[in-house]
């Protein structure tokens, strides 16, 4: 039988580079490396989901008893809308385009991403739009008008300066995003190893395109509406204005157009590492593992065409609503198949559960709970008496915290293995997983209840003697305890990556690309090309005669992009842009587009 | 050298998987991305034009005359863009340096015209940015457009300077031909927005 060890024996390859490679902090600030980039993206990721949780954790005390004074209503605003912002924009991407760094070229057994610098650029101008964005409370207070930032609240007469650092820091990341997009669309879909067909391109990868296209596709509309906004701000423009007969629900449409393919955004990854994480542990293939991918397009697809549920009670008409409701509830179809196909893979398998596989099969319920109550928004006459309660909070936090959130921290414990070359401590791991999974629905499954006895969103106090007091401790209890078990992931994961034990190639004897190479990969990730021959290339190889991966007799010579600097400088001048705007500052805007052309020309011109 | 090693080597040159190369592939997704980004400014046009308080309104201002006359010169560019990739196909650089050039010199002129339009509603007909509903969606619209001209000005000059000091030979003609399709997409906007916007105005 064939091992992934007779690997080692593969002849050694050379390279070659336009420049020496550069060392230490240099390195980090100039790398192109898919790798290291996919590292930047993940310690970003994981300090901004700290600092959401602690603005949920400061919320969630003011909201534990009853007319309590924490904090002002102005200072509770703007730590909900700056949760809201992080998690969505600032933890949860950025650790979607961690994974997607890492492994997407792994997965489809690519040297790198197709345009190693525009994936630096990306993650440069996210990383400057998150400070920008978090700069905002040291500077005159965070924007407070909510994530979704509706018109007129926007608006220069009702907020403060907390609102310009909020549209220029997302369209900062919005930049990123698109690039990044387009980046990737382009990797999975032409930088595939030969023999690897569409088919055979592992689920994660599958689902990781299928979010590129809706991230290319779904931010020009906030682009837009974000600059609408901006110019109302800065240069006088009326489009929200409802004095100049501004129409605050075109904000709504081109927020929500892009609002809710993003919420696939955040879930088809999970789904996806959930994919790959239940047939390595149930030892068997996915279950309908077409049905699966086809299922993920068509809920990309969908995701186009579902925004306006989010808006029915603002008056759309019953045609409209009539559309988006149906709409809607069809996208429950292809996600009921995915989870179907999870049960069956489930189904007669020889489970065990690491910690991975416990966030992995915790996803699932969880994860259908949020879905189901999704299912009751489609229908108006529930949404009219949900929105705006609860229940609807309930609701997205089991989809993206019992979901996208679970399914990450499974990717975390699945796949950290193949970057640090460590094991994380399952003991830790596993009691991140059970009081992480109590604190979770601790907290969110009683704001159901909360939401159908009429509590309001976003309101920062609450009467004694409204009936809400036991859900509402409950509920900070709950995110006490979500906040201790992410702690004991973090200290997991800087004490195993210390001193863990060596995991080797392939710890959970994989079926896909990335486990055959060395944890961590080298910089040029294979010392060979894979040719694919099957769904699960690694699985066969290791047990099925006739599918072993071929070596070749002699080696390659391995072309490695070079270090640069130009995206680090052009990200820099798209920063300079936007403070010149927040500032009002004309020369430095102009100055800095400068630098933009200068610093494109001076990129294409590089040799990589 | 393996399919996709040669993908990296010439980092958006190669032909990948798909056989198309990465960097022609990543213009198609790009536009596809600017085609929701368009949609989304002609939609919020056509949602506000006739909303407005106050103001001139568009048949007011427009001169279909003058606007033509830069239209013609938008589409003539796009004419003399193909003929430049074509002739770099056809590893005549001279020529390829010549129609690329005369390129940037049309949307450099279309550019101008715009120029001349924007002056001429703010000082005579009194159309600011602030003055309506139909302002703001019109100068935005139009305005993120010509920047997206003046990009492709400014990209083109760059070409045809490197066609010139012999940069691109025919085994790049795809760096020509993917700024091509950069141009004619932004030709295809303003054929979208002079029809729309500013034909239909007289049509009813």
């Amino acid at each position: 039988m064939a091992s992934i060890a007779d690997f080692a024996n593969a002849p050694a390859p050379t390279y070659h580079m336009v420049r020496p490679p550069k060392t230490g902090l240099m390195d980090w600030l100039t790398t192109v490396d898919h790798k290291k980039i996919g590292i930047l993206y993940g310690l970003s990721g994981l300090f901004y989901l700290l600092v959401g949780g602690l603005e949920a954790l400061l919320f969630r005390i003011q909201l534990a008893v009853p007319d309590n004074d924490f904090l002002s209503g102005e200072q509770f605003n703007g730590l909900v809308t700056m949760h809201a912002t992080t998690m969505v924009f600032l933890a949860v991407m950025p650790i979607i385009a961690a994974i997607s760094n890492y492994f997407v070229p792994l997965m489809i057994g690519a040297r790198d991403v197709a345009f190693p610098r525009m994936n630096a650029f990306s993650f440069w101008t996210f990383l400057f739009g998150s400070l920008l964005l978090n700069s905002s409370f040291l500077f005159g207070g965070a924007p407070n008008a909510g994530w979704f930032g509706y018109a007129p609240l926007t608006g220069s007469q009702y907020s403060g300066s907390g609102i310009d650092f909020w549209w220029t820091g997302l369209a900062m990341l919005a930049i990123s995003s698109m690039v990044a997009g387009v980046n990737f669309i382009v990797t999975i879909l032409n930088m595939r190893a030969p023999g690897m067909t569409l088919m055979r391109v592992p689920v994660l990868a599958w689902m990781i395109l299928v979010i590129q296209f809706l991230l290319a596709f779904s931010f020009p509309p906030i682009t837009v509406g974000l600059i609408l906004l901006g110019f109302d701000r800065t240069f006088g423009t009326v489009f929200y204005q409802v004095s100049m007969g501004g129409d605050p629900q075109l904000w709504q449409h081109l927020f929500w157009l892009f609002g809710h393919p993003e919420v696939y955004v955040l879930i088809l990854p999970s789904m996806g590492i959930v994919s790959e994480i239940l047939p390595v542990f149930t030892r068997r293939p996915l279950f309908g593992h077409h049905a699966v991918i086809f299922s993920g397009i068509a809920i990309g697809f969908m995701g186009f065409g579902v925004w306006g549920h989010h808006m029915f009670t603002v008056g759309m008409g019953p045609i409209a609503d009539a559309a988006f409701a149906s709409t809607t509830a069809i996208v429950g179809i292809p996600t009921g198949v995915k989870i179907f196909n999870w049960l069956g893979t489930l189904w007669g398998g020889k489970i065990t559960f690491p910690t991975a596989m416990l966030f992995a099969v915790s996803f699932i319920p969880m994860f259908t709970i949020g879905g189901l109550s999704g299912v009751m928004h489609s229908s108006p006459p529930i949404d009219l008496q949900q929105h705006n309660s609860y229940f609807v909070v309930a609701h997205f936090h089991y989809v993206l915290v019992g979901g996208a959130l679970q399914g990450l921290f499974a990717g975390v414990y699945f796949y950290l293995p193949k970057i640090t070359g460590k094991l994380l401590d399952e003991t830790l791991g596993k009691i991140h997983f059970w009081v992480f999974l109590a604190g979770m629905n601790l907290t969110f499954f009683p704001q159901h209840f909360l939401g159908n006895h009429g509590m309001p969103r976003r309101i920062y106090t609450y009467p004694a003697d409204a009936g809400w007091n036991l859900y509402n401790m409950l509920g900070t209890i709950g995110v006490v305890l979500m906040s201790l078990a992410t702690l004991v992931m973090v200290y997991n994961v800087i004490v195993s990556w210390k001193k863990g034990k060596a995991a080797g190639n392939d710890p959970w004897d994989a079926s896909t690309l990335e486990w055959m190479t060395t944890s961590p990969p080298p910089p040029h990730n294979f010392d060979f090309t894979p040719v694919v021959l099957s769904e699960r290339p690694l699985w066969d190889h290791k047990r099925t005669p006739g599918f072993e991966i071929q070596m070749p007799e002699a080696s390659e010579s391995i072309h490695m992009p070079s270090y640069s600097w130009r995206p680090l400088m052009v990200a820099s001048c798209i920063l300079m842009i936007m403070v010149g705007l927040l500032t009002h500052l004309w020369p430095l805007c102009i100055v800095a587009a400068l630098g933009i052309v200068a610093g494109v020309y001076l990129w294409v011109t590089e040799p990589a | 050298m393996s399919v996709h090693a040669q993908a990296i080597e010439e980092e958006g040159h190669g032909t990948g998987s798909l056989g198309v190369p990465n960097l022609k592939l990543a213009m198609w997704a790009f536009l596809g991305s600017e085609c929701m980004f368009f949609g989304s400014l002609i939609g919020t046009y056509f949602f506000y034009h006739d909303h407005s308080l106050a103001g001139p309104l568009p048949k007011d201002v427009f001169s279909i005359g003058i606007t033509s006359i830069s239209t013609f010169l938008l589409l003539m560019s796009s004419l003399t863009m193909a003929l430049g990739v074509d002739a770099m196909r056809r590893a005549n650089a001279k020529r390829s340096r010549n129609f690329v050039w005369g390129t940037a010199l049309l949307g450099l002129t279309f550019v101008g015209f715009q120029v001349f339009e924007f002056h001429h509603f703010v000082t005579t007909k009194g159309l600011t940015l602030a003055t309506s509903l139909f302002g703001s969606s019109f100068y935005v619209m139009t305005g993120f457009h010509g920047a997206h001209v003046t990009v492709g000005v400014i990209w083109l000059s760059i070409v045809g300077w490197m066609i010139h000091r012999g940069h691109f030979g025919q085994e790049k003609a795809i760096n020509v031909e993917v700024s091509g399709l950069y141009w004619h997409f932004v030709d295809i906007v303003w054929i979208v927005i002079f029809t729309f916007v500013y034909l239909l105005e007289f049509a009813k």
